[in-house]
């Protein structure tokens, strides 16, 4: 479920970037109050244990297929929450930039779907009110299978979110919504059922392993909590407001940018009931103009940029061949674009190769 | 299990790409991570059915891949093994977005085909992007720019410690799969629990090699905080490129270069 920046809108990426990177500050300073520097190597080695762990596959139960395990939960029952999430960052950065699983500018979502969630939300809430003080095996296995459930189907819903304030993808919001959080209760499960084995199995073996993660309890829990809740509710605000606000109002955001720059501009008109009817009412007529938007003033074409204006008021009858012709100097645009760059690479690497 | 695994070659494969010399290696590391992540937000800053004006930022990747002499052919491959997931969301684009766009003659091409040509152009720019910045700068390299950046010191170590024992965990992996694999026929001990008890095995190792990786540390003076060797120097090599490449990207982010072109072609021929 790692994103990819072809899907995020920047004002989405950087809204995820802003909240992981104050997380990772926090994260960063409360791990120096502890001041615990055996932490260090267990968090380096425990992150590289999270990429080795995912060359022992399994048999998925029921099914024919093999999964691997995803880490957030395990790494915060081994850490505790601040080291857990910033080794879980460390891991999905290398991911993005080694793996090309996600991108950089949705490293910030990423972290927060698969970082923020089981180490800051499901492991305080909820494993460690099912585990309580003195665990016993069986509660273990039971904290550890539902809050890995719970940390995947948060992340699953965060997914699912930050795509639609994208809004790149066409995916319905319900179908989306439900077809990730099912796929993702069926992985949860799996990954609950192995966390909860790999757990007791530990637990069994070297019990003082899971004291040494449970024992120092941060005293500031709830001043964390606050802030972390702040975050959270400022994100989805401003997030959810400016897309809210940048898809809603689309002819007016258009209609003054174009009488500011002289050119009509155009943004992400493809939302909400005002662009559906507009793009059934003018189907021909309006909607041509976003493929090859008529851009500099000063060429010969220069009287299309009124002429796209008046078309977009409705005169529709003149539009076919100016569209026609506007698609044919675009794709023309296009391959000598590609052929200049293509040009320029062979040439560099030419002289590269003489040198 | 194959995948993950000629994975990890690939990030052996381009740790060795990222310590050669040419221009682009010897660009001090903070200015290539600035410019790909302004690359990479002007790519994405484009409206959904953008297609022409994202043409021009091929320039970038073309002109780093021929200048860095880095393996065209390889890195191709590794974008189209990452393109699953965006392909996944992206082909219902077409499904769901019908309205007529382009006009070609008598080809009508709906938006939703044009919004998917766009993301999986977007796509194709990024990955490369951010491929390319760790095939020509040392992963070393990366970290400390990031934490010349303002990223967290305790971040960019657990960056580094993880870089440096995923060979060695992922080599211990390998060898307990491989153990398994022969002593088992016909998928057996691959159910869950041979697995977890694999994984607490793995676990339960990698807690005893970090136990002997504090010690030895300890012994050599270490105090709970690590010191990276810092040698970075701001050229006018690299101000030139920073300023240079964010010029470009605003050009040719606020200026449809291949409209112009067609259009004055076009007009030229007239």
């Amino acid at each position: 479920m790692h994103m990819a920046d072809a899907l995020i809108s920047p004002l989405v990426g950087g809204a995820m970037w802003a909240a992981t990177a104050g997380l990772t500050a926090y994260g960063a300073r409360k791990l120096k109050e502890k001041a615990d520097d055996s932490m260090v190597p267990l968090m380096g080695v425990l992150g590289a244990f999270i990429f080795a762990v995912q060359m022992i596959n399994f048999t998925i139960p029921g099914t024919g297929s093999s999964g691997h395990l995803g880490g957030g939960m395990i790494l915060s029952i081994l850490l505790g929450p601040c080291a857990a999430f910033l080794t879980m960052a460390s891991v999905l950065t290398v991911q993005a930039l080694f793996f090309a699983d996600g991108g950089l500018l949705a490293l910030g979502c990423n972290i927060f779907n698969l970082a923020f969630f089981p180490c800051f939300i499901a492991y305080p809430v909820i494993y460690r009110k099912i585990a309580g003080e003195r665990p016993t095996r069986r509660r273990l296995a039971v904290g550890a299978v539902a809050s890995s459930i719970l940390a995947l189907q948060m992340g699953a819903l965060g997914v699912v979110l930050e795509t639609l304030f994208s809004g790149i993808s066409e995916l319905p919001f319900s179908t989306f919504l439900f077809l990730m959080l099912s796929i993702h209760l069926a992985i949860g499960v799996v990954e609950g059922l192995v966390t909860a084995a790999v757990v007791t199995f530990v637990c069994k073996a070297h019990p003082e392993i899971l004291e040494m993660a449970a024992v120092p309890r941060p005293p500031a829990r709830p001043a964390m909590n606050n802030v972390l809740a702040g975050l959270l509710v400022v994100t989805v605000v401003t997030g959810g407001a400016l897309s809210w606000f940048a898809s809603a109002n689309p002819d007016g955001l258009e209609w003054s940018m174009f009488h500011t720059s002289g050119k009509e501009a155009l943004e992400a008109a493809d939302q909400g009931p005002y662009a559906l009817a507009a793009r059934l009412q003018e189907k021909t007529a309006f909607l041509p103009d976003y493929g090859f938007r008529p851009v500099e003033q000063e060429t010969a074409t220069s009287g299309e940029g009124g002429a796209a204006a008046e078309a977009g008021k409705g005169k529709a009858e003149d539009w076919p061949d100016v569209s026609a012709g506007k698609s044919l100097s675009g794709l023309l645009g296009a391959a000598m674009t590609l052929l200049l760059a293509g040009l320029i690479g062979l040439g560099l690497r030419k002289s590269q190769q003489k040198r | 299990m194959e995948k993950t695994g000629s994975s990890l070659l690939d990030v052996t494969y381009l740790d060795t790409l990222s310590y050669q010399d040419t221009p682009v290696h010897r660009l001090d590391p903070r200015v290539k991570v600035l410019t790909t992540l302004l690359f990479i937000v002007c790519v994405v800053s484009f409206n959904k059915y953008e297609l022409s004006a994202l043409l021009p930022f091929v320039i970038y990747p073309v002109v780093l891949v021929a200048l860095g002499n880095l393996p065209l052919g390889y890195l191709v491959k590794k974008v189209l093994l990452a393109a699953p997931f965006a392909l996944l969301i992206g082909i219902f684009n077409p499904l769901l977005d019908r309205a007529v766009l382009i006009h070609l003659g008598s080809v009508e091409i709906s938006g939703g085909w044009v919004s998917f040509a766009s993301i999986m152009l977007r796509f194709v720019l990024t990955v490369s992007a951010a491929l390319i910045l760790v095939a020509s700068t040392s992963f070393n390299a990366v970290c400390v720019a990031l934490e010349k950046l303002g990223a967290p010191s305790a971040f960019t170590v657990q960056l580094l410690f993880l870089y440096r024992y995923i060979f060695v965990l992922a080599d211990e992996a390998w060898r307990m799969v491989r153990a398994r694999s022969l002593r088992s026929f016909g998928g057996r001990g691959m159910e869950l629990k041979v697995s977890s008890l694999m994984i607490g095995q793995l676990l339960l190792r990698t807690l005893d090699r970090a136990q002997r990786i504090h010690r030895a540390m300890r012994c050599r003076g270490f105090d709970g905080e690590i010191r990276t060797v810092r040698r970075l120097r701001l050229g006018y090599r690299d101000l030139l490129f920073l300023v240079g490449c964010s010029a470009l990207f605003l050009f040719m982010r606020l200026h449809d270069v291949p409209r112009w072109l067609g259009d004055t072609t076009m007009a030229l021929m007239r």
